[in-house]
């Protein structure tokens, strides 16, 4: 993991002695565009009225319990 | 960038894999139940419209709906799986996203906590409310539920937020008013109950969807655990 950015999950004990990672922009931003990412595809899977996902996503969306037709 | 691509990586690897673990435990155990009440819904189906008991078709193509759907079989089974991973990822997402707000799954001991409360937030609120249903049985309409379930989910995770990381005890009181107010407006129910699906493959359906979810979150829950600590918490 050699070319992973060292200041994305940086740690700031000198702050106030916080040891919880510090949540800058920099950090807020990809975490919600993470969420966005999972709300889309979770949604889409599970909430789509087009009939062919529908169709596809079936037997997944009655055995996670999703509400179905 | 990095950030977001490692969470990215840690949520498809674990979420694939619990989605390959839940396509098996779906196949040995909802999805027969499924094709069991597809066969009550033809059967339905076909005294409803005439009075043909001759040649009894097995379940063939479902009939929810019109337009394409997959053939029985492994056809079928590939697109419950395909469905599995692309919504194990989705979840992952979620699950992963939420806990980098609050400083990151530790480990996969922590995971399966975090796991835990997905499985809360996913399947038992809003399953109390609207328990897994077969095929052919009556529901409310589907944009109600929709709403309900969805008001449901967000209420619950902020009610675990709230008990999780809060100390207030005006916190916990209202984390305890959100749990519990999605139940008092109560789930969109069908105007009648009347199935011809037996009760009692219903109740086994309810039983096994409720724990191959279990399974899933717990397994999702400590694999993001154990993948962040390699791709995030390492960096």
């Amino acid at each position: 993991m050699g070319d992973l950015d060292m200041n994305t999950f940086s740690t700031k004990p000198e702050g106030d002695g916080i040891h919880t990672a510090a949540l800058t922009a920099s950090r807020v931003v990809p975490i919600f565009m993470a969420a966005l990412l999972g709300i889309f595809i979770v949604g889409g899977v599970g909430f789509s009225r087009i009939e062919a996902v529908h169709n596809a996503a079936h037997d997944y969306r009655h055995s996670m319990s999703f509400p179905c037709h | 960038m990095d950030y977001f691509r490692n969470i990215v990586i840690v949520a498809a690897i674990a979420g694939a894999l619990a989605g390959l673990a839940m396509t098996v435990a779906q196949q040995l155990t909802t999805v027969p139940m499924i094709v069991k009440a597809e066969v009550y819904e033809e059967q339905g189906d076909a005294t409803a419209t005439a009075h043909e008991h001759g040649a009894e078709t097995a379940a063939h193509d479902h009939d929810h709906g019109e337009g394409w759907a997959p053939a029985d079989g492994a056809e079928r089974t590939f697109f419950t799986f395909a469905a599995n991973m692309v919504t194990g990822v989705g979840f992952a997402l979620l699950l992963v996203a939420v806990s980098e707000l609050f400083g990151g799954i530790a480990n996969w001991r922590q995971g399966v906590f975090w796991g835990l409360a997905g499985f809360v937030v996913f399947t038992l609120a809003p399953g109390l409310g609207l328990p897994p249903e077969l095929p052919a049985m009556p529901a409310a309409e589907l944009g109600a539920r929709q709403a309900w379930w969805l008001g449901t989910v967000l209420a619950t995770a902020i009610a675990l937020g709230l008990l999780f990381y809060s100390r207030s005890l005006v916190a916990v009181l209202a984390a305890i008013a959100l749990l519990v107010a999605p139940h008092v407006i109560g789930a969109p129910q069908p105007v009648s109950y009347e199935s011809p699906i037996p009760e009692g493959l219903h109740h086994s359906f309810v039983v096994a969807v409720v724990m191959t979810a279990l399974l899933f979150w717990v397994l999702l829950g400590g694999l993001a655990g154990f993948f962040r600590e390699r791709f995030i918490h390492a960096a």
